[in-house]
């Protein structure tokens, strides 16, 4: 690793400020991308500003029809929260299907969206339910907010505070994990509320991507039938060692049926798979 | 340079490192618990898995100022009055290990996941062990290790 100044924020102001003096900073929260990418000399901050414990950044709470988790919110602890499972069970489900237990116990989710991996999981669950990413500066939409492999609407200087999950009447999440790393090949996650139904998938293209044909045919009927004749775009799909783009996209519509059969049904799905 | 103050195995210790220490450097070089292993550079093996404040973590991707004020817990805690914990006696008497390089990261997470889910069912180990690898892959009598220990602890 190259060398680096390591501070402990006492305060989401004092970080900001820090950010704001320091043009070569980096924010530190759970470390489990950020570790890896200096260990591998990927990067050289002059400064990590860690936010991890701040309790100002912690924190679930579910009213008025909204779920809000904090920046520094660690997986495990959305994974097993009482409030998310009863708000949006699915979410608190993503949670825990994220890489292993050591990374869910360090891990937080606005150092998953910040960092927006093409294969992560959470990006995914705030694009279908049309999160508000809110920050020390301003709110940002999560249709506005993902831009692409690696890249946000976030700027330079610009933190995470918290993000506000408006609660859907139902949603789902299935991913298609890497037998190696956990991240997904593919992950849909549908959420439906009234007659609008979001579907985001993860995984499979350079960011995460709204598949807009599908909610059009899931709005009309919310079965796992009406995606039948549709497919995803293999155009713009990843492509490696690992799948073609064509099964990439196959693999975003067979998650999306599932997706789509455990909301209609849940216990039903979750018995066929054996759990 | 950062001073670190931690409890190791119920121990206070300080130390002046580099603000670029990792926790795991900290524990094998400085506290000289070289029990802990370091089997990769891609946070993926857990050999170099500790308890930090009682949760299961990969000590090669914490920085030792992140576990400033922290209560740690490394294999060589593990055995209490000079009897083996449960877990580890487990391996033992279950033949669940060959070349012993994963042993500790993996009793460290066993012992880790086993607190929150006493019993267990083999999928449950399995996802309780995804951050976990043994090299000799000799996941069967792990796993077997597992369902004893729970046994055991349950008693
Ligand atoms: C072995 C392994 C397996 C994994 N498997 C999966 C998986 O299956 N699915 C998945 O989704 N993820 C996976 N991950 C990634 C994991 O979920 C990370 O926790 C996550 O991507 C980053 O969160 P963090 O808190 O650790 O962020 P850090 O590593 O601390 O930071 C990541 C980036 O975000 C920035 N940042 C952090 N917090 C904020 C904030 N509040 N505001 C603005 N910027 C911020 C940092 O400056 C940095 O650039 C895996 C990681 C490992 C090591
Ligand atoms: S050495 Fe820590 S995960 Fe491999
Ligand atoms: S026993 Fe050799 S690596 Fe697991």
């Amino acid at each position: 690793m190259h060398t680096f100044s390591y501070v402990k924020a006492g305060s989401i102001k004092e970080a900001g400020d820090l950010l704001a003096a320091n043009s070569d900073a980096k924010l530190l929260a759970g470390g489990m991308t950020l570790i890896p990418t200096l260990k591998a000399r990927l990067a050289q901050p002059s400064h990590l500003i860690d936010i991890g414990g701040l309790p100002e950044l912690s924190g679930i709470d579910a009213k008025d029809g909204k779920l809000t988790i904090g920046a520094a919110t660690r997986h495990v602890e959305v994974s097993r929260s009482a409030v998310v499972k009863k708000a949006i069970p699915a979410l608190a489900y993503l949670a825990s299907q994220i890489g292993d237990p050591q990374v869910r116990n360090r891990g937080t989710i606005g150092g998953s969206l910040a960092n927006n991996d093409p294969a992560a999981d959470y990006p995914s669950a705030a694009l279908s339910l049309n999160a508000t990413i809110v920050t020390n500066k301003r709110e940002i939409a999560a249709d506005d907010y993902f831009q692409g492999l690696f890249s946000t609407a976030l700027d330079a200087g610009e933190m995470i505070v918290k993000i506000v999950f408006p609660v859907p009447a139902k949603a789902a999440y299935e991913k298609f994990p890497h037998p190696a790393s956990g991240y997904a090949m593919a992950g849909a996650f549908v959420s439906q509320s009234g007659k609008d139904v979001r579907v985001a998938i993860t995984g499979a293209g350079p960011g995460v991507f709204r598949w807009k044909d599908a909610e059009a045919a899931l709005g009309k009927k919310l079965a796992a039938a009406s995606v039948e004749g549709l497919s995803v775009d293999a155009a713009d799909l990843n492509e490696d060692m690992h799948g073609t783009k064509e099964y990439r996209a196959n693999l975003a519509k067979v998650m999306t049926k599932r997706a789509v059969a455990k909301l209609a049904a849940p216990a039903a799905a979750a018995k066929s798979k054996g759990k | 340079m950062a001073k670190v103050e931690l409890k190791i195995n119920g121990k206070q210790h300080s130390f002046d490192v580099e603000d670029r220490t990792l926790l795991v450097n900290l524990i094998r070089d400085h506290a000289q618990l070289t029990g802990t292993h370091v089997g990769c550079d891609t946070s993926q093996c857990g050999a170099c898995t500790i308890h930090m404040n009682g949760m299961a973590v990969k000590s090669c991707t914490v920085l030792a100022g992140q576990a400033n004020g922290a209560d740690i817990t490394t294999i060589e805690g593990m055995a209490k009055d000079g009897k083996l914990h449960p877990v580890q006696q487990a391996f033992t008497e279950c033949h669940a290990l060959q070349c012993g390089f994963c042993t500790p990261g993996m009793i460290m997470a066993v012992s880790g996941f086993l607190k929150d889910n006493p019993k267990p069912t083999d999928d449950e180990i399995y996802h309780g062990l995804e951050g976990n690898l043994c090299r000799c892959t000799g996941y069967i009598n792990i796993v077997k290790a597992v369902k004893q220990a729970a046994k055991a602890m349950s008693k």
